[in-house]
């Protein structure tokens, strides 16, 4: 159960690099603030059900990359990941049980708290931004979230039972 | 071992609450380190590695759709571009004519005036990746970096005007700040007669605020914005914005002035940025300017 191979680490890892590659591609200036924590969507799902693998220390090595894809304070998204991480980590097993309403309105609060970070730490640097920039990601990351967890459970799934 | 012992007890996980604390710490002294002294250059050029291959897969699609328009454009379509390019380069080239006497009248009554001759400027021209950055800034991402010579705080400007100014210069990208971004401010003159002031970003992307000019400030609506060359980042004398309003509020010390950047800032897809060269001696600049473009 601990020694994963690199076979399992492998669809992981394309998983989130596919949602870093979702973080940065072009929108249209009107969507930019919708643009869904697709990041952050892809490492909770992979926390809830391998937290032994897959937890604060991918999610802080993730949030860094990320922050110099945007050209953000060194360390601002590398600490919201990373207590997002360590919330889903922690009650892991509880969040597993939930049935969807329930999870989707847990991955809400996260998804929020996430925000509040960046946007904390966006005030400390006098970066000043719409609050729209703020909630935008928010709802559109819990809308799309029930889609994310499909499409993730069937990879691993895959990687369970085999092909 | 420690297998037998976690699935005892599947809810823990070996020392989430310590390892989460002490990348918190990191997290928090890289942010300090970063912000408040910005000696973390050589790690952001180092994790860039990482992230340029992303921004590449990104971008190829978007440059293949480009490339592939480009090739199969018709011939009758090819030929109109040429034919109005040709004429366009006519007509730079006629204004050029008289640039360069001009540029030697200049440097003759400048030596006249043993002023110090002014600089010339070379340009390189870089392309706008097709990938977004920072969503809470006006951010551009463009496909050269220090390899190429540049460094933070570089002009950017477009065909029209000034759009913005290096911030991150990477190994192989740069990530500029527009103009219009709320933290970016840029010292600027009135073309018209010579008076400084600032202009700074709205988070708009054609509109600047110009906050700091009094009441009785001799500036009108159509006045050209220039920037002014002080602060030291802009070379002076290239077009920022135009005038678009200016509201005189008797009660209020200073008047409500905004302008419109002259280069459509959210359209743009190549970019040229400046290098200041010192220039030889006065009299050497009646020489043809040599302005390289790559």
């Amino acid at each position: 159960m601990t020694s994963a191979s690199s076979s399992q680490r492998l669809p992981v890892l394309a998983s989130i690099i596919i949602a870093l590659m979702l973080m940065i591609v072009p929108l249209p200036d009107a969507a930019i603030a919708f643009r869904p924590d697709w990041v952050v969507l892809t490492l909770i799902y992979w926390a809830m059900m391998s937290p032994r693998q897959w937890s604060v220390g991918s999610a802080w090595i993730v949030g860094i990359v990320l922050d110099v894809a945007q050209g953000a304070i060194l360390g601002q998204h590398a600490m919201a990941l990373c207590l997002v991480v360590f919330v889903t980590a922690r009650f892991h097993l509880l969040m597993r049980v939930f049935p969807l309403s329930q999870l989707t309105a847990t991955v809400f609060a996260l998804l929020a708290l996430y925000q509040f970070i960046l946007f904390w730490i966006n005030g400390v640097a006098n970066v000043s931004a719409p609050a729209i920039s703020y909630w935008g990601p928010v709802v559109t990351g819990t809308i799309v979230w029930p889609l994310v967890s499909m499409l993730l459970s069937g990879v691993r799934l895959r990687l369970k039972f085999g092909r | 071992m420690v297998s037998t012992r976690s699935d005892s007890n599947p809810a823990r996980i070996p020392a989430l609450g310590a390892r989460f604390l002490i990348l918190m710490a990191l997290s928090l002294v890289l942010m300090v380190l970063d912000h408040r002294q910005g000696h973390l250059e050589k790690v952001r050029d180092i994790i860039g590695i990482a992230v340029y291959p992303i921004q590449l897969v990104v971008d190829a699609p978007f440059r293949l759709w480009n490339w592939a328009r480009e090739g199969t454009m018709s011939r009758n379509a090819l030929h109109l571009e040429l034919g109005r390019l040709e004429a366009e380069q006519l007509v730079t080239k006629a204004q050029l004519q008289q640039l360069t006497a001009l540029r030697a009248e200049n440097a003759r009554l400048r030596d006249l005036l043993e002023a110090r001759s002014r600089v010339r400027d070379e340009i390189r021209v870089a392309e706008i990746m097709a990938v977004d950055a920072n969503p809470y800034r006006h951010n551009i991402v463009i496909d050269i970096g220090e390899r190429d010579g540049v460094y933070d705080g570089q002009a950017v400007i477009d065909a029209n005007g000034v759009i913005g100014q290096v911030f991150e210069a990477g190994l192989t990208t740069a990530q500029a700040i527009l103009i219009s971004d709320p933290s970016h401010a840029l010292p600027i003159e009135v073309n018209r007669n010579g008076l400084r002031t600032i202009a700074k970003g709205t988070g708009d992307f054609d509109r600047l605020d110009l906050p700091f000019l009094p009441n009785n400030a001799d500036i009108e609506p159509g006045d050209i914005l220039v920037t002014s060359g002080l602060g030291g980042a802009f070379p002076p004398g290239y077009p920022v914005a135009l005038v678009t309003a200016v509201n005189r509020i008797p009660q209020q010390p200073f008047a409500d002035v905004s302008a419109a950047p002259i280069s459509s800032l959210d359209q743009v897809r190549e970019v040229m940025l400046i290098w200041s060269v010192a220039s030889p001696a006065p009299n050497a600049a009646i020489a043809l300017p040599e302005t390289s473009i790559d």
